[in-house]
């Protein structure tokens, strides 16, 4: 097998100087009759070609998103990820390194982690960000656990323009913990204004959590939220699935968040069926001491030379155990890193023209199907994505483009499944990556499916 | 030779700054398209200060980026007996097969006819987590091993709920990885601390001491953290079912038994698996890692969804909570389906191995624990007798009035050229060494590496505990100080201000 180096007489040798005679016998604790004596019943073992010939058959069964006009989004985005990327997370010395246990030989990881949270912390406009989380949905839950711990409350608000997903892994998260989760889902046709979401916060409230663009791709400005949060003691939590729209909109630390986490997948990662992403996550220099995950923090070394370490971890589950800030371990190395490199590759120019190119693609697919009878637009305001109602539910159109090579979007029963009042909407997101020739296919197609 | 060079680099060894220190305004990597200039829609919240990126050209982030690559030690450079993380070989077959663009350029929220393949895939791979431990029913969605104990516990949680029992006591070794007890925490459960026998099992008369009518159940690594197997697993399963609690079982160490014994013939009701560390998934310097979970027929009907079934012809996924009859999921772990990216790496290495493959592979990382023992128990301190799994692990007493410690030696073994052993870990062992040395690596290198370690103990023996103080010598950076670190923390660059 061509990943074990063992000879026959390497393992004869080697079991002579254990004083054993059988690999068996080093399994001498396992119990009577566990021990299996032939392999299990699955197939054995193949040659790279045919493995591959395999995994390419799975492969040909799928639409690669990329190969048809596509417009998906609601949490996972399309974006052209340069070519560098992928060379610089292919290195060995990046793909098959640990977790920096010894900081003398993991310089480079410390290093890139360093920057990954500078650039995270800029990009939301906070001042300190962690290593990584597993995903914007899991982030989510974290902050608000997080917040719980910091104002010593038991409850959080969560507005209705979170994506129902990131309130299930919330409510998931919560739900053992005795915290109450309140507030509603919501709709693409009425925003929750901040005096609404007041209305929610009480003296046991830990955070309320705002999507910032929402599910539904509106954008809302929640410097008043902040501040009523902060009149009754409570945390403002910003959500966001979008990192590259910050590149465009005013940041959520500019509205006064304290945390802000959501999923970086944009940046650097590819679509993967939905993992691994890398979730983000940011708060103030105040609540740096609650945060979940893993920190890196500069230093010196022995010379008096600059370098990097994982730090703060007292509140981490390898010292703290039972009492830790979560129970965060491996987190999500190398989606950072792809993160990193890409940001890196952006820099300031490129992340804000990347971010408007989106924007204008988008009100370009806006206009194309607003002018589509039976389609209307339901957002005033949206950076890549938004909300379209239907004359007939969007499922079924959504099927039926994929028989004309359309990729449509997502229909926002997939996400509300329970929810008939929202089956006619459909969630159509538009990346720099779609041509106006996608935009002019998906009107044809809708145009066809709506007559 | 000792001297100091102008530029400060050494060699192949060059200093680089942090990309914030070497932007320029007006560079980048990338080429866009010019913006057309279209009136924004953005809810006048247009971003109206700068984000304060630096710009750098694409041949300066490559270099940039490679220059950091050598400053880091993996698996792919030298032995790296990291005991309990597993650093087999990562075969590069399966960064292929995960770039093919009908696997990795798939939107989660693709319609079901679009994803047959990807569908199919998950399923294919649920199958053989499914023979090889024997279990009956398995949830992929957890994003890593200490997700799967989360979903693990999580379903023993709704499994009592829906018993109407209000047991919260939770019973896990001393010996256990930080992540149970934090698990069993998060969870709602109170943590009560199991001893261990002088031989490094789970004390078994202490164990059914704690039994009661409030356990909910137990955590117990096996083959355990010390790299034992307990031999006493099935009296364990046995007790706690007698008792009316559940078997969670942490697979981190799978890799050991895989393809030679099932967990399922051990009595228990939950175990993740850690993709990465049993089934070669890249660590990535810290991720993403994957934990699929397996369950008994007890816990089966609690997993979260989204979870695979087939129907018809094909196959489909089961995104709603009341979708299916019989089944009562405790909620969602994930944005979307789990780590496909994983699961595809892990199907190739799982094809690649075979069933044949699989059970040599735990064989000779056995194989190789033992031998790497046998070369060393008469130097160092073996922290228990008989032999061990697939790692093994010393305690400190062998360096004794040396003055050298566990760490001080860790940092000579890197000037040696190899990543050094776990330290410090289990917290049971004084002064822990615990070497991993998996089943990829040769008898030669593992002979190279037990010769270094035993010329560093003779060192530490002859007197030179100054030596080891400060190593190491040769490494990019020196001992950094973590203290510093810690007690102002600096997280982030920040421009210099006038």
């Amino acid at each position: 097998m061509r990943y074990l180096p063992l000879t026959r007489a390497d393992r004869a040798a080697m079991l002579d100087t254990i004083g054993a005679s059988s690999v068996d016998e080093l399994y001498g604790d396992v119990p009577e009759g566990a021990l299996l004596d032939a392999p299990v019943d699955l197939p054995s073992h193949l040659g790279e070609m045919q493995v591959e010939r395999d995994m390419l058959a799975l492969a040909g069964k799928n639409m690669g998103a990329s190969s048809v006009p596509s417009f998906l989004g609601a949490g996972a985005y399309r974006h052209h990820v340069p070519a560098t990327v992928d060379y610089v997370i292919q290195r060995g010395e990046f793909l098959t390194a640990y977790t920096p246990y010894q900081p003398e030989i993991a310089q480079g990881t410390l290093q890139y982690l360093f920057e990954f949270q500078t650039q995270v912390a800029s990009i939301t406009g906070m001042d300190v960000a962690n290593a990584s989380m597993w995903d914007g949905a899991t982030s989510c839950a974290e902050a608000v656990l997080m917040a719980c711990r910091a104002t010593r409350r038991k409850k959080a608000v969560l507005s209705g323009g979170l994506h129902p997903h990131y309130r299930e892994v919330t409510e998931t998260y919560c739900q053992y913990s005795d915290t109450e989760v309140a507030g509603r889902d919501g709709h693409p046709e009425h925003q929750a204004t901040a005096e609404e979401l007041n209305d929610l916060i009480d003296d046991q409230t830990a955070c309320v959590v705002v999507q910032y663009p929402d599910v539904f791709g509106r954008i809302q400005d929640h410097t008043q939220l902040a501040d009523l949060c902060h009149a009754k003691g409570a945390l403002l939590v910003v959500v966001f699935t979008e990192a590259v729209a910050f590149g465009a909109v005013k940041s959520p630390g500019s509205f006064g968040a304290d945390i802000v986490c959501g999923e970086g997948q944009s940046i650097g990662n590819a679509l993967n069926y939905g993992g691994p992403y890398v979730g983000l996550f940011a708060t103030t220099q105040k609540l740096v001491r609650q945060m979940p995950g893993r920190l890196c923090g500069e230093t010196v070394d022995q010379d008096g030379k600059r370098g990097f370490v994982l730090t703060l971890s007292t509140r981490e589950q390898h010292i703290r155990r039972e009492k830790a800030t979560s129970n965060i371990c491996t987190n999500s190395g190398l989606c950072s890193l792809a993160f990193t490199v890409h940001m890196s590759l952006l820099g300031e120019d490129g992340y804000r023209r990347l971010a408007t190119l989106n924007h204008e693609n988008a009100c370009k697919a806006a206009d194309a199907i607003d002018a589509v009878d039976g389609a209307s637009v339901v957002n005033d305001s949206f950076f890549n994505e938004f909300t379209v109602k239907l004359t007939k539910p969007a499922a079924d159109v959504v099927e039926t483009l994929v028989a004309k090579g359309v990729l449509a979007g997502v229909p926002l029963s997939r996400l509300y499944p329970n929810r008939s009042d929202l089956d006619n909407y459909l969630l159509v997101a538009v990346t720099e990556t779609n041509t106006d020739e996608d935009i002019a296919a998906l009107a044809d197609a809708l145009k066809e499916a709506l007559a | 030779m000792n001297f100091t060079t102008h530029t400060g680099n050494r060699g192949l060894v060059i200093e680089e700054q942090l990309i914030f220190e070497q932007g320029q305004p007006g560079r980048t990597g990338v080429d866009l398209p010019e913006p057309k200039g279209t009136k924004s829609r953005l809810g006048g919240l247009d971003r109206d200060s700068e984000v304060g990126l630096p710009g750098l050209s694409e041949p300066q982030v490559v270099r940039h980026f490679t220059r950091l690559s050598q400053k880091n030690y993996g698996i792919d450079a030298g032995f790296f007996p990291l005991g309990s993380c597993t650093m087999k070989h990562n075969p590069r077959l399966n960064e292929k097969v995960a770039r093919l663009p009908g696997l990795a350029d798939l939107h989660p929220m693709q319609p079901e006819s679009t994803v047959q393949g990807a569908l199919e895939l998950i399923d294919q791979c649920a199958h053989w987590l499914l023979v090889l431990t024997g279990m009956p029913a398995v949830s992929m969605s957890p994003a890593a091993g200490a997700q799967g104990e989360l979903c693990g516990m999580m379903a023993i949680r709704a499994a009592l709920d829906a018993r109407g029992e209000n047991r919260r006591r939770v019973l896990v070794p001393e010996s256990a990885h930080g992540t149970n007890p934090a698990t069993a925490a998060a969870c709602g459960f109170t943590v009560d601390s199991i001893p261990a026998t002088e031989d490094g099992r789970v004390d078994l008369a202490a164990f059914e001491a704690k039994l009661g009518d409030d356990v909910a159940g137990i955590m117990l690594t096996n083959p355990n953290t010390c790299g034992l197997f307990e031999r006493d697993v099935r009296k364990i399963a046995d007790l706690v079912h007698e008792a009316g609690g559940y078997f969670y079982c942490d697979g981190a160490n799978f890799n050991a038994i895989v393809g030679r014994v099932r967990p399922a013939d051990l009595g228990i009701d939950a175990m993740h698996i850690n993709l990465h560390k049993t089934f070669s998934t890249p660590h990535g310097g810290g991720g993403p890692g994957s934990g699929p979970v397996v369950f008994s027929e007890a816990l089966a009907p609690f997993a979260p969804i989204p979870y695979v079934v087939k129907k018809g012809d094909g196959f489909h996924l089961v995104e709603t909570a009341d979708e299916e009859d019989g089944m009562q999921p405790f909620g969602r772990l994930k944005g979307f389906h789990g780590q496909m990216g994983m699961f595809i790496r892990a199907l190739t290495y799982m094809k690649s191995h075979g069933a044949d493959g699989l059970r040599q592979a735990s064989g000779d990382a056995v194989l190789n624990a033992n031998y790497l023992l046998a070369r060393l128990k008469d130097k160092l301190s073996v922290a228990f007798p008989g032999y061990c799994m697939h790692e093994a692990l010393f305690d400190d007493s062998f360096l004794k009035d040396t003055g050298v410690s566990t760490l001080d030696l860790a940092k000579a073994i890197i000037d040696e050229g190899f990543h050094p052993m776990t330290m410090y870990f289990p917290l049971v062992v004084h002064g822990a060494l615990l070497i991993e040395p998996t089943e990829t690596e040769t008898k030669e290198s593992i002979d190279q590496f037990c010769d270094a370690i035993l010329s560093l103990v003779a060192k530490a023996e002859s007197g030179d505990a100054e030596f080891f103080k400060n190593a190491p010598y040769l490494t990019p950076r020196r001992r950094l100080d973590e203290t510093a670190a810690a007690r102002k923390p600096v997280l982030r660059w920040k421009p210099e201000t006038a």
